[in-house]
């Protein structure tokens, strides 16, 4: 229906001088936006269906395309956007909800980009970590509430169960199921060579992948999906999902589609049908009942691993977070509201929960004025973005970050959000297998390696910059920070002063 | 500009420190001439003492030392303190009019003991019962401020240049096992007397040289555990750190040292068991007190002394030994300025500690 | 000696290979002058059926059939490569016949061509390797 039409945000603009008609663009498109015109003898392309995501600019030979966002327009009206009329159309024409993947794109405040990093002048001498031991290794759990002799008067070893980290960044949880099986391959390798963790999501964890298990953390969500004893004891640390940043409040939904013999087998589920996570935990209706999980989940693996719980950064993050931490979880992760997935509602990923900077604040404040930050690490997500994000995270309180959307970046992911059609041409949000092999986990590997390598490098150059040379003597060290441009308010909740002060 | 205890403020300095290992009792005098020489150190902006044995007439009772901004505020912290404590002496601590230092606040002396009833109505030890009060006064009394609460020791500090301070105090009035100095370059404040340095909580006395990089990390910490970081100075910090280490989570020196100048993993890796998973052990245990940055200090203690330097030892800091005597210093000079000839002079490493303690309990 | 390798499992039947390929050997300064409105004869060819797909271009045997064929002397083994020498080849079909994998084909000239691994042109490396997206053509010891 002409009610209907749409115009297409994006255009592709072929260069005829530059096109050689190779048709790498057709063959590589799955959206099937370009096609050789055997009449015309030149390829042509059908915009209304592509989605941006530039593998078609990245693989032309000639460099004969490029993707403009288009100019055409509705009458400008700041109140009814060209994107709000679009979505009410959308609406009235399907009677659905919106989807959108990936996280909240909207023009919330980011307040990483208003928080500026000291360095030492004079009084303090700078380090240089060519030349100096730089630490960065930093390890998650719980520590020892008290400490013990022997007969001796020597310690005993009472450490509760850690994670070791070389580099204080973890890649999230993201299902095999959400992401492809190389995505998550690169994801297992790269963990391992890199000496941290990655995160099985919901999915379960594949067969393959138990080689991986001292590097991987394994999920418990509502879905309980591929959740066994061995899943459980397979991972370094399990982590209980309250929560995701994207989608605070609301389950996940993995059309039945994606659901094929691989990844049915590794979630416990018949082929072809949907796996639906519930909103809820329907075991947890409080916190007397997580903590009840939290012991089932120790019980089942002995105590020798820590147990994290991950909730979405909501309005009264803090209060939970303390409950969590009296919960008897060694870790609490808290997923920002810009925090990425591969299908959420938009109304829900654009509203719903409160910026991880905020978040972070609070909890640690507010752990710290109950005496009990030491009884649980905090883990962050949600959009860190660099390595001075993860340096502000730290000084701010968090003990690591988790990265999601940075990860899938080194991927490949262009952030073209369109996760839930299932056809990502860069082999990551896909079970095709012709498009999953697009992503050779040799390059992935490599690619992720390589990035954290290179935030480790410029960590540690802004840690010995502030005369700091472990990442222990960062976390918490607030003063390391100045606000640019912000409220008192928004200052005295991330205690923080403002820059000259 | 602000008063100090409302900022961060980082500061360069001079220490020395004289230790009698027989307790025999030094005067005053030896550890003025001791800091005297390091005067360019310094900016006139804060010096102080601390001597250990120099009460023994009164050695079984906490020795409080207080500044009041005025009466209000003397007539105020009494009043506290009577809730807590007998008195069984006080007075004006004697001072001798000096030209270069002014400003002087009240400066009170009290000897005190624990009221038996509200002792044990607090359910506390009597060290923490103490404390309590001591933070209690500082951080909620206007104008008072208590900043020597051992027994038998003391610490004697002011805005001035520390020979200045010395003599003001009269030093050469008082003996003891112990001593321990301090000059101050602070680079943002205009100086409060209160802020000066040694810092003091009990008997453990913090003379620091250094500005800590961690400061943050290790206030918000310590802060959980009762302690309120009133001036925001690193050596307070330092204080309260070794004081929850070792007072409350009964960690030796040495211990305490391991977590504060936490050897590198990479040294941890390479140590022989047990050391290796002890060193770990207490890393890992208390990461946020983990000192970085450049600092050497001096802690004075019943019948002890502890020097430690930052682990890459980025501040200066020498050893000499003669006899009994145990001399630390920023310089060589301070040491040659009373001891001419020494049996040995060595300078520690990095994060290495030294700990010289009486060879007979209660020496003094 | 460093030889081209071809692994399926990465291929995307992209078929960019093809095109650096006759790029690479056209002596031209840009694929777009090299390439625009031609059919191209690269010595690389992707083989494809049922989603499977591979890059098909000469092995360099260590015992070549294509050598033993020749008639004219115009093929030869350097280093290792297989070479041809297209001033003497008469353009006779034996090493076509001769090579079990189908890695030689004709020129536009009509002479034959195959595989050189780059060693004559100004790339000095093989830039079907450096064009694939996805290593699944790589050029290594093995």
């Amino acid at each position: 229906m002409a009610i209907d039409f749409l115009y297409p945000l994006y255009e592709v603009v072929r260069d005829p001088q530059r096109c050689i008609c190779c048709r790498a663009c057709e063959r590589q498109c799955a959206n099937e936006v370009h096609h050789y015109d055997v009449d015309f003898g030149c390829m042509m392309s059908d915009e209304s269906k592509c989605v941006a995501c530039h593998r078609c600019v990245s693989l032309c030979p000639t460099r004969a395309l490029k993707i403009v966002k288009t100019d055409h327009t509705f009458k400008e009206n700041e109140n009814w956007t060209g994107k709000t009329i679009s979505e009410v159309y959308r609406q009235a024409g399907t009677g659905g909800v919106l989807l959108s993947s990936m996280g909240n794109p909207e023009p919330y405040p980011i307040y990483w980009d208003k928080l500026l990093i000291n360095a030492s002048q004079v009084t303090n001498p700078s380090i240089d970590p060519l030349r100096e031991p730089m630490e960065t290794f930093t390890t998650l759990g719980a520590k020892p509430q008290a400490i013990e002799r022997d007969e001796n008067g020597d310690l005993v070893d009472n450490m509760p169960p850690q994670l070791t980290l070389n580099v204080p960044v973890m890649f999230s949880a993201m299902s095999y199921g959400s992401i492809s099986y190389n995505a998550h391959a690169s994801l297992a390798r790269a963990a391992t060579a890199l000496g941290t963790y990655y995160n099985t999501g919901e999915g379960g964890l594949h067969q393959d992948f138990y080689a991986y298990g001292e590097h991987t953390i394994v999920q418990v969500a509502s879905g309980r999906f591929g959740v066994h004893a061995d899943y459980l004891n397979a991972g370094a640390a399990v982590e209980i999902k309250m929560g995701q940043g994207a989608k605070p409040g609301i389950g996940g939904h993995l059309p039945g589609i994606k659901v094929g013999e691989d990844i049915s087998r590794t979630r416990m589920i018949p082929e072809g049908t949907d796996a639906i996570s519930p909103a809820p935990h329907h075991d947890i209706y409080s916190i007397e009942d997580l903590r009840q999980l939290v012991y089932s989940i120790k019980e089942a693996t002995h105590y020798k691993k820590p147990v994290i719980v991950k909730i979405a950064a909501v309005h009264n993050v803090a209060a939970i977070a303390s409950g969590i931490a009296r919960s008897g979880a060694d870790i609490i992760a808290i997923d920002g509201f810009r925090g990425g997935t591969g299908a959420a509602p938009t109304r829900i990923r654009d509203n719903v929960g409160i910026p991880i900077e905020l978040a972070l604040a609070a909890v640690d404040q507010r752990l710290r004025e109950e005496g009990i930050r030491d009884r649980v690490s905090v883990v962050i997500g949600g959009s860190v973005r660099s390595s001075s994000d993860l340096v502000k995270a730290i000084a701010l309180g968090a003990d690591a970050v988790y990265i999601g959307t940075a990860a899938l970046l080194a991927l490949g992911c262009h952030l073209c959000r369109s996760c839930q059609t299932g056809k990502c041409n860069w082999g990551i949000a896909t079970q095709r297998p012709d498009l999953v092999r697009r992503l050779n986990p040799d390059i992935g590997e490599k690619r992720l390696v390589n990035l954290i390598t290179s935030w480790d490098h410029e960590l540690k150059e802004m840690m010995g910059g502030m005369g700091i040379n472990s990442i222990e003597a960062l976390r918490g060290n607030r003063l390391m920070l100045r606000g640019v441009g912000l409220t008192q308010k928004e200052l005295d909740i991330l205690g923080v002063k403002h820059a000259g002060e | 500009m602000r008063r100090e205890g409302y900022e961060h403020i980082p500061s360069g300095c001079a220490i020395s420190g004289i230790f009698s290992r027989s307790g025999e009792a030094i005067g005053g005098e030896t550890i003025i001439r001791s800091i005297e020489p390091m005067h360019d150190r310094s900016n006139g902006l804060g010096g102080g003492f601390a001597g250990y044995g120099i009460y023994p007439q009164y050695k079984d009772y906490y020795a409080f030392h207080l500044f009041y901004d005025d009466s209000a505020a003397k007539e105020a912290c009494e009043a506290y303190l009577s809730r807590y404590f007998e008195t069984v002496a006080c007075g004006k601590i004697p001072t001798r009019r000096t030209p270069s230092i002014t400003g002087e606040p009240l400066i009170w002396r009290y000897f005190l003991a624990p009221l038996p009833h509200a002792l044990s109505d607090s359910q506390l030890d009597e060290r923490e019962y103490v404390v309590r009060r001591v933070l209690h006064v500082n951080a909620n009394i206007e104008g008072a401020y208590v900043f020597s609460s051992g027994k038998n020791m003391g610490v004697f500090k002011a805005v001035g240049f520390p020979e200045d301070v010395g003599r003001y105090y009269r030093l050469e009035e008082y003996a003891g096992y112990c001593w321990t100095a301090h000059g101050r370059y602070p680079t943002n404040t205009p100086g409060w007397w209160g802020g000066a340095h040694p810092f003091a909580l009990l008997d453990c006395a913090v003379v620091h040289n250094g500005e800590i990089s961690s400061y943050d990390a290790n206030r918000r910490f310590i802060e959980m555990f009762g302690y309120a970081c009133t001036l925001k100075t690193d050596t307070e910090a330092i204080t309260y750190i070794l004081d929850y280490l070792v007072r409350k989570r009964r960690l030796t020196l040495e211990e305490a040292a391991g977590v504060i100048a936490a050897p590198f993993w990479q040294t941890i890796e390479a140590m022989p068991e047990p050391r290796r998973t002890r060193a770990a052990y207490l890393r890992k245990a208390f990461p946020s007190l983990l000192v970085t940055g450049p600092f050497s200090i001096l802690v004075g203690f019943e019948g002890g002394l502890m020097a430690l330097n930052d682990r890459l030892k980025l501040r200066s800091m020498v050893v000499g030994e003669r006899g009994d005597r145990v001399y630390v210093a920023s310089e060589e000079c301070a040491i040659r300025a009373v001891e001419p000839e020494l049996d040995r002079l060595w300078s520690p490493g990095g994060g290495q500690s030294v700990v010289v303690t009486l060879d007979r309990k209660g020496g003094a | 000696m460093k030889r081209v390798y071809v692994d399926e499992r990465w291929c995307l039947g992209c078929h960019l290979c093809e095109y650096y390929c006759a790029f690479a050997n056209s002596g031209k300064s840009s694929m777009i002058k090299a390439l625009k409105d031609r059919h191209i004869v690269p010595r690389i060819r992707i083989e494809e059926r049922n989603n499977i797909s591979f890059a098909v271009s000469c092995r360099h045997c260590t015992d070549p059939l294509c050598v033993k064929s020749c008639i004219s002397g115009a093929l030869s083994v350097e280093n290792g490569a297989v070479l041809i020498d297209s001033d003497k080849c008469v353009g006779c079909c034996s090493c076509i016949m001769a090579c079990p994998y189908g890695a030689l084909s004709h020129s536009e000239s009509g002479v034959i061509q195959k595989c050189e691994l780059c060693k004559k042109n100004e790339f000095g490396v093989p830039q079907c390797v450096q064009g694939c997206p996805n290593k699944a053509i790589v050029y290594e010891e093995r």
